[in-house]
């Protein structure tokens, strides 16, 4: 049952998109974010919109899954509308029911952070749907780099992160071998509420727990034994390169994003 | 101490405790040296200090006494410990444990990587590493698709790409199923033949010890035993004594021998074990 997972959203392919540099992506990832939060009305989303579209064009992702992105924030989105819609000051009144009062501005602000919230996760999942972990792991190593200068442990973090990746597997594996045993000895891990089952996870975790610990020694030893001291003087195997490709998703991203200042300047 | 070439590993009156206050020390007072090109064997069963032996090998633990030499570096010297740790290449128990990256390419470029090998140097070595323990087509493989005997043989290839010496199996093939242990073994001796690789063995199986040039028996951090398999596994009560197998056959050779046939002390498999009987009981056939 724990067995067929996929790390994180990744979609393999091999389309332009997914063939940008994960760096290039990263940043126009953060470009966009700043494009979304230009838009001044809920009219200027079309341009998010055209941009999202085009991507999810390119690089093969289906309408559909964007929507299952957008899914497992369906509440969140709920409540924003609602605290919004009922809760914006306004003078133009639409419809007024006891002390319930909707004003077109408040219906405004509604639709308006509903919107940014969707095209947010939609379009930063575009990033996580066609990049592997493992080159966002580069991606995000080589971007922090400049901040190790004043100390940020900007390979640290990217050596846990492979390290984390390349163990999930094995740890589910574990898991689900320590939960077989325990089964066998009688643990009950599927019935009762969820007090009593988040309590029948006990013996599943404590052995897990137990088992990472002494991977974690064996593993530090292990590369300890490999010669590894820390980034310092290493070389990679997987080197990032900047192709033509990446130079012209940077100029279509940030004009998309002067495009959004200036609808939003001229015509408010 | 001069460096001879002869012997990479060197041990001289080694000993290791792992609290200071503990009377017995895991290694007591080992010498040994390593013949270069030559198959070690080290013997013992659970806790005689077999492993602790091993890490003494390549600068993980530093003696408490006496001295380890590593291709004539001292493992105690601060300065040499990754020119030691690239000399003599250590595979240890657990195949999930060693392995570091999310593809077998780059779990063999690790060491390179950490060495600091550009990366133009680090491909053919790779390539190579890979061919040398049969892994190629797997080289893009996740290191979790893998069998455990394929995930020791990666870890091979990872050590074998810093161009070592010496390689240490620490009780390599301790957790994998017999097809693995043999996949392994032969993987290592192939490297030893083939190569001229230096191997010391760390084990508990008989079986493996068997196939090696020398074996050294450890027993409480000493080395109470040292010579050609023949050598060791003909002193069978002794071995016995200290709660380890003895192969099949050189027990069923002593009990021969104790019952009167006149049978020769270095058989170890059922191939020598025909050949001699052939030789002893039927004198005649063997001229055919």
């Amino acid at each position: 049952m724990l067995r067929d997972i996929t790390l994180g959203q990744y979609m393999p392919g091999n389309t332009v998109i997914h063939r940008l540099d994960p760096r290039t992506k990263i940043l126009l990832t953060i470009v966009y974010i700043a494009m979304i939060f230009c838009v001044s009305s809920p009219v200027w989303y079309v341009i998010p919109l055209i941009f999202v579209a085009v991507c999810a064009k390119l690089s093969g992702i289906t309408f559909k899954q964007l929507i299952k992105t957008i899914k497992p924030l369906r509440f969140l989105l709920l409540i924003t509308f609602l605290l919004n819609l009922f809760f914006s000051a306004g003078a133009t009144v639409l419809f007024q029911w006891g002390f319930i009062k909707i004003t077109k501005e408040g219906l405004l602000t509604a639709v308006h952070f509903s919107m940014r919230l969707i095209f947010l996760v939609a379009g930063t999942s575009i990033l996580t749907l066609t990049t592997s972990p493992i080159a966002l792991c580069d991606g995000i190593e080589v971007l922090l780099k400049p901040l190790s200068k004043i100390g940020f442990p900007s390979h640290e973090l990217a050596m846990m992160m492979t390290i984390a990746l390349r163990f999930i597997p094995t740890l589910i594996e574990e898991a689900d071998k320590i939960m077989k045993a325990q089964m066998a000895r009688g643990a009950d891990f599927e019935s009762g509420n969820l007090f009593k089952r988040a309590k029948a996870m006990v013996p599943l975790l404590v052995p897990l727990f137990v088992s990472a610990f002494r991977r974690a020694g064996d593993l530090a030893m292990a590369m300890e034994a490999r010669c590894y001291h820390g980034g310092e003087g290493r070389t990679r195997l997987r080197v990032l390169k900047f192709g033509m490709i990446d130079l012209y998703a940077a100029l279509i991203t940030v004009a998309a994003l002067v495009l959004t200042i200036l609808c939003g300047k001229w015509f408010p | 101490m001069e460096y001879n070439e002869k012997w990479p590993i060197e041990l001289e009156l080694a000993s290791y405790h792992y609290d200071e206050e503990d009377e017995t020390p895991a290694v007591n007072q080992v010498s040994l040296q390593i013949e270069k090109g030559s198959f070690v064997a080290v013997l013992g069963h659970n806790g005689s200090g077999k492993s602790t032996m091993a890490k003494l090998m390549n600068a993980i633990y530093l003696p408490t006494g006496g001295k380890v030499m590593v291709c004539g570096m001292d493992t105690a010297s601060e300065d040499d410990v990754w020119s030691i740790r690239r000399h003599a290449g250590m595979v240890f128990q657990n195949p999930d444990n060693q392995i570091v990256a999310n593809m077998v390419r780059e779990d063999v470029a690790f060491g390179l990587e950490n060495l600091g090998i550009p990366r133009e140097e680090m491909l053919p070595r790779i390539d190579e590493a890979l061919e040398a323990v049969r892994m190629t087509e797997r080289a893009e493989s996740a290191p979790h698709m893998l069998s455990g005997g394929q995930k020791q043989r990666v870890a091979i290839a990872g050590v074998l790409a810093m161009q070592p010496d010496v390689i240490i199996m620490d009780e390599a093939t301790a957790m994998l199923d017999p097809s693995g242990r043999k996949d392994v073994l032969k993987t290592v001796r192939r490297l030893n033949r083939d190569k001229g690789m230096t191997v010391v063995w760390i084990t508990h199986y008989m079986e493996e010890a068997a196939t090696a040039d020398r074996v050294v028996v450890l027993d409480s951090g000493k080395a109470v035993m040292d010579g050609t398999p023949a050598q060791v596994f003909s002193r069978v009560e002794e071995i016995k004594e200290l709660g380890l197998d003895v192969p099949p056959m050189a027990e069923l050779a002593m009990r021969l021998r104790n019952a009167g046939l006149p049978l020769d002390e270095n058989i170890l498999t059922v191939a020598d074990m025909v050949k001699e009987l052939t030789t002893t009981l039927c004198p005649s056939k063997s001229n055919i």
